[in-house]
């Protein structure tokens, strides 16, 4: 994996790291989510998002050779393709992680349904199998935005989440699907005017992602190759 | 009779018939419609296979299950995963539906027509529940314990019943 992947398998990698590294951002609210509702709901699409990872890792693989489980946890940490927007670690703080939740969710749908359009008949038919599951996740994104949005104390929180976020929302996409996520932000969320910023780029990973790499690959390095 | 002459693939399909889904052993993995088709050619047998949910941890045991029934009938198994079409609840049989019901488990919605269901659809929908078969039920929550449920509870009986997702 030292040399870059041509630009179909670097876009499934993108989407697979992303996908891998908020899946284990999520997981981290199991056991301490403000209710146990949330406890469940944040698991479970912590466990749907680690499951399209790995479809995704899986159709880079076959172009790649290898398997899922080495593209997932045998590269260097700067060999990952993920936005900064996964990487930060939002755990105790509900309104920053729902702000994230809701800008992903809204931009992850403009770029599945590209996938959806993808010539490759096993990327085009992943991509609605994810879209369909993803509209659980973006249901409970909006729902949990609504409902913080409703009080005072909750929409200031919420809000403040949202833009600090914003400039990471936008380095999760490209070209012309950063205006679509600016006009579908100011749709459904109407209590926040996205400003006009610079976008955090892909490329550069935030401080705290090496910590989650060590952890997210400390059992895959303690026992390399092992088979459980 | 020879072990070519056995391996018919309706022999397959009955024998697929008789697998339990590994979360949800009510219902047999061919009522689920994850297996979208079987070749037979000599000792050689392909079983096409849809996964349900791709986070659902069950999907490795259900392939490994495939394959020792098709071993078990002397035959030489491949079980290709395809994604190319996915599984949608809308393939889950009619008897596979009434099993899950009697179970106490309620059987997915029909897609709706948009292909996306919306959160109005879950929290307004006449979702029936399986124990007293009442419409007044509310969604509790959108995840449940595993990738494919959500859990709704039923004003009437007042039980929390789990309710399969529709994708």
């Amino acid at each position: 994996m030292s040399s870059p992947a041509p630009p179909a398998v670097d876009h499934l990698l993108r989407l697979a790291d992303d996908e891998l590294i908020l899946g284990w951002r999520d997981s981290e609210w199991t056991g301490i989510a403000p209710f146990l509702e949330e406890d469940v709901a944040f698991s479970s699409i912590a466990q749907t998002e680690i499951g399209h990872a790995r479809a995704f890792y899986e159709l880079a693989a076959r172009e790649l050779g290898g398997t899922a489980d080495e593209l997932a946890f045998d590269r260097r940490p700067e060999e990952y393709r993920s936005s900064p927007l996964v990487e930060l670690r939002l755990v105790h703080d509900w309104g920053r992680t729902i702000a994230r939740h809701v800008l992903y969710e809204l931009a992850d749908a403009i770029r599945i349904a590209e996938v959806k359009g993808s010539p490759d008949p096993d990327v085009a038919g992943l991509g609605e199998k994810i879209e369909r599951e993803e509209a659980y996740h973006r249901m409970h994104a909006q729902m949990w935005a609504d409902r913080l949005a409703e009080s005072e104390e909750g929409r200031k929180r919420l809000v403040a989440g949202l833009e600090e976020l914003w400039p990471y929302a936008l380095g999760l996409l490209e070209g012309e699907a950063r205006e679509r996520l600016t006009a579908d932000v100011a749709e459904r969320l109407p209590f926040f005017t996205p400003p006009e910023v610079e976008p955090v780029e892909r490329g550069e990973h935030v401080d705290e992602w090496a910590a989650l790499w060590e952890e997210m690959t400390m059992v895959r390095r303690s026992a390399p190759g092992g088979q459980w | 009779m020879s072990v070519a002459a056995a391996l018919s693939p309706e022999r397959v399909w009955e024998r697929l018939a008789e697998i339990p889904d590994p979360e949800i052993p009510v219902i047999s993995l061919v009522d689920l419609g994850v297996v979208r088709d079987v070749a037979v050619e000599g000792e050689r047998v392909r079983v096409d296979f849809t996964p349900t949910f791709l986070g659902c941890p069950a999907l490795e045991v259900m392939q490994t299950l495939m394959a020792d029934a098709v071993r078990e009938l002397g035959g030489e198994p491949e079980v290709v995963v395809r994604t190319d079409d996915p599984w949608t609840t809308d393939r889950i049989t009619p008897a596979g539906r009434a099993k899950l019901r009697e179970a106490g488990f309620a059987p997915p919605g029909p897609r709706p027509a948009i292909g996306q269901v919306q959160l109005v659809d879950i929290q307004r929908g006449p979702f029936r529940c399986p124990y007293c078969d009442s419409t007044d039920t509310r969604l509790d929550n959108i995840f449940g314990p595993t990738p494919c449920r959500s859990i709704r509870y039923c004003e009437s009986c007042r039980q929390p019943f789990e309710q399969f997702k529709t994708v």
